[in-house]
C-alpha cells in the first residue's frame, strides 16, 4: 500500500491542564499543557516484514513487576526499559528511526499544526438529549412525564421495525476523540513540555498522541 | 502536575498590581501601540467588578465619556498595563457594583472610604 507515505511525526503525552499565557502581541492565548516527556522507539514497522511502515513508540513509567513476561522482553529488544504506553504511528519514513532512540517535544516548534487525540470523559448511560443533542419534549402544555424523552421512533406497520442506526440513549464519552488544526504555542524542551492552543480531547493526567496535522496545509493556507 | 500549570502562570503572573476592590476609583495606564509608536493612556474610573481568579482574573473599570457610559474589562496580569493608580477606596456594600449602570449624576457617586477613627 502507497497510501501511507505521508511523513507523521508523533509523540505521546499527559494532558496537564488548561492555562493562559500572552503572546507577542500581549493577547491572551488560551493554552493545555501537555507533559510530552522522553518517548522511545520500541519497534519500526517496515513495509518488506510487517506490510507497512510505521514507528512504535512508548511512553511513561512503569514498575519492572508490573510488565508481562512477553512485553518485557519486547522493551528488552529495543534496549530500554518498559514504558507504560505503547502507540504505532504509521509515517513513510519509518526507516529512519532507530530503534531505541528518544524522541523529544522539540520535534515540534512553535507555529506546528498538530492534531491530537484523545479519550473523552466518561459520561455514563446518557439520555438522547445529552448524547445526540435532541430537543426532547416541551416542558408543558399538558406534557407527561416525557420532557427528556426522544419521541417517536419510527413509523408502525410501514416498515414495522425501528430503523438500524437510530440515535436513541446509551453509553456516553470514552471514545477516541481527535481535535485537529491545532497549533503548538510553545515547545519546553527542558521541562518536556507542550503548550498547545486550544482545548484537547481527555480530562487531567489523561493520555494524549501528538500528530503532525492531517490537514496541516489547508490550515496553513 | 498542577504544579506546572502553576508555575507557567506564576511565570507570567505580574507582581507589582496594587490591592484595590470594586468601588475603588482607578488610574489604569494602558500602553497603546499606534502603528510603531507607543503610548500610554490613562482609564479612569470605577471599578466595578473584580472577577475570576489565578492568571485570568479580570476587572473592569466603568467611566463616564462625553454622556456615555464605558466599560473596559482587563485581565490583572496583561503586560499592556504599565501601572495601575489607585486614586480613592470606595465604600461600598457589594463586590459587583452593576446597579452604577441604571444611576447617572450625582447618584452614580461612590462614597469615599475613611479609615475608621476611633471615638475618643
Amino acid at each position: 500500500m502507497s497510501t501511507h507515505t505521508r511523513t507523521v511525526k508523533g509523540l505521546l503525552g499527559t494532558k496537564l491542564g488548561m492555562t493562559q499565557v500572552w503572546d507577542a502581541n500581549n493577547r491572551v492565548v488560551p493554552v493545555t499543557v501537555i507533559a510530552a516527556g522522553t518517548n522511545v522507539v520500541t519497534q519500526i514497522r517496515r513495509p518488506e516484514t510487517d506490510g507497512y511502515a510505521a514507528v512504535q513508540i512508548g511512553f511513561g513509567e512503569i514498575e519492572a513487576r508490573k510488565v508481562s513476561k512477553p512485553k518485557a522482553g519486547h522493551f528488552d529488544k529495543a534496549g530500554v526499559t518498559p514504558r507504560r504506553h505503547v502507540v504505532e504511528l504509521r509515517t513513510g519514513d519509518a526507516g529512519d528511526y532507530e530503534l531505541g532512540a528518544d524522541i523529544g517535544p522539540d520535534i515540534f516548534s512553535a507555529g506546528d499544526v498538530i492534531d491530537v487525540s484523545g479519550t473523552s470523559r466518561g459520561k455514563g448511560f446518557a439520555g438522547v438529549m445529552k448524547r445526540h443533542g435532541f430537543h426532547g419534549v416541551g416542558a408543558s402544555h399538558g406534557a407527561h412525564r416525557n420532557h427528556r424523552k426522544p419521541g417517536s421512533i419510527g413509523g408502525c406497520a410501514t416498515p414495522g421495525r425501528v430503523f438500524k442506526g437510530l440515535r436513541m440513549a446509551g453509553r456516553m464519552g470514552s471514545d477516541t476523540v481527535t481535535t485537529q488544526n491545532l497549533r503548538v504555542h510553545s515547545v519546553d524542551v527542558e521541562r518536556g513540555l507542550i503548550l498547545v492552543k486550544g482545548a484537547v480531547p481527555g480530562p487531567k493526567g489523561g493520555l494524549v498522541v501528538i500528530r503532525s496535522g492531517a490537514k496541516a496545509k489547508v490550515a496553513a493556507s | 502536575m498542577a504544579n506546572i500549570i502553576d508555575e507557567l502562570a506564576s511565570a507570567t503572573a505580574r507582581t507589582d498590581i496594587p490591592e484595590f476592590r470594586a468601588g475603588d476609583n482607578l488610574k489604569v495606564h494602558v500602553r497603546v501601540i499606534e502603528g510603531t509608536r507607543s503610548r500610554v493612556q490613562i482609564f479612569q474610573g470605577v471599578c466595578i467588578r473584580i472577577q475570576g481568579s489565578g492568571i485570568g482574573r479580570t476587572f473592569t473599570v466603568r467611566k463616564i465619556s462625553f454622556g456615555v457610559g464605558v466599560e473596559r474589562t482587563f485581565p490583572l496580569h496583561t503586560p499592556i498595563i504599565e501601572k495601575i493608580e489607585v486614586v480613592t477606596r470606595g465604600d461600598v456594600r457589594r463586590a459587583k457594583l452593576y446597579y452604577l449602570r441604571n444611576l447617572r449624576g450625582k447618584a452614580a457617586k461612590i462614597k469615599e472610604k475613611r479609615d475608621v477613627v476611633p471615638t475618643r
